[in-house]
């Protein structure tokens, strides 16, 4: 395996609706890279939004050049897993990051994933929010107490040997990401926490980097009881199938 | 041998088929021993203490669950200084960008 330098990062950035934070993370991307020293692209995939997304993202293209952002739009919302499908087949880097496109995630973790990464040679890097000086911003003790309780029982019932399974800060070599694709069949936060798991159970190893998540939004979008159904009704079917 | 044996049932089981497997063979061991025939029986207060062993457990897990939740919640770190930062590096942000030529 060649030197780290030789190391490309492919960051995928689902959008949707996300024309006041793409350019901000697109910019704290490009300068967090650059200051690493890393190679990098950054895969944006917008699914048609309404709001201009698109037309911001082309902005950011002329400014930092058709080699570093790279758009591949879609006509339509069509979900977390099949973008990343659609981002990986473009991607060129040996490693990808995933990670939310509204600010909730610092790009200024990357590069303290690829340390933890080289440091262990990790599959994958898990930005975790429940452990060391991890954390969250803008939730008030409702949330947090869904958030730890419903940690707890995927702790009991998976033993998944991660602290934060519904995390989607991570960083995956290409191949692993690429085999776990292909198994990984839910929706949402499921997704995720079932990425986590067949990883262990195809035998990859997972390095965790303590991560802040900053919500600014949570305010307007409620963890509402539909999400909670659907999030145990997931996490009993890992429990039975995996 | 015992615990290569355990690695293998993990392995081809689901966690489902894991806590199945382990609550049977406990439920057995504890059926068996707590309900033995008159010939059989361990001394007295063995008995005594064994036969509500099962929800003594439940209690003791159902307390430690709300221990360890709770105090996870009372330490979950609230990132003041992450926030204050990205605002910072918001504003520098779409300082820059203008300066670039971006059009918000």
């Amino acid at each position: 395996m060649a030197a780290g330098s030789a190391d490309k990062f492919s960051v995928l950035l689902p959008t949707y609706n996300e024309r006041e934070n793409l350019p901000l993370v697109v910019w704290l991307l490009a300068r967090t890279f650059q200051e690493s020293g890393n190679n990098y692209e950054i895969i944006i995939i917008d699914d048609g939004s309404p709001d201009g997304t698109q037309e911001i993202a082309e902005q950011l293209e002329k400014i930092y050049g058709s080699d570093k952002i790279l758009l591949r739009p879609r006509a339509r919302k069509l979900g977390l897993g099949t973008a990343y499908i659609h981002g990986m087949k473009h991607a060129t880097g040996n490693f990808i990051v995933i990670m939310d496109a509204d600010l909730s995630h610092h790009p200024k973790f990357i590069p303290e994933f690829i340390r933890k990464q080289k440091e262990g040679n990790f599959d994958i890097v898990s930005g975790t929010r429940y452990k060391g000086n991890g954390g969250v911003y803008g939730w008030d003790l409702k949330r947090k107490l869904i958030s730890r309780g419903a940690n707890f029982l995927t702790q009991v019932l998976l033993r998944p040997g991660a602290s934060d399974l519904t995390g989607s800060f991570r960083l995956y070599r290409k191949e692993v990401l690429q085999k776990l694709m292909d198994k990984c069949v839910s929706k949402g936060y499921v997704f995720q926490m079932e990425m986590i798991v067949r990883a262990r159970q195809l035998g990859f190893t997972i390095g965790e980097v303590p991560i802040s998540f900053v919500d600014r939004v949570y305010g307007e979008s409620k963890l509402g009881g539909n999400e909670i159904v659907s999030f145990l009704k997931g996490l009993l079917t890992l429990f039975a199938t995996t | 041998v015992r615990f290569s044996l355990l690695l293998s049932f993990q392995a081809a089981m689901t966690k489902l088929g894991q806590w199945l497997c382990g609550l049977a063979l406990l439920g057995s061991a504890w059926a068996a021993l707590a309900l033995a025939p008159p010939g059989l029986q361990l001394p007295a207060p063995f008995r005594q203490a064994l036969l509500p062993l099962p929800i003594y457990l439940l209690v003791t897990f159902g307390c430690y669950s709300l221990a360890t939740v709770g105090y996870r919640l009372a330490t979950f770190n609230d990132c003041q200084e992450a926030a204050a930062e990205l605002q910072e590096h918001i504003s520098a942000a779409r300082t820059d960008l203008r300066r670039r030529g971006l059009r918000f």
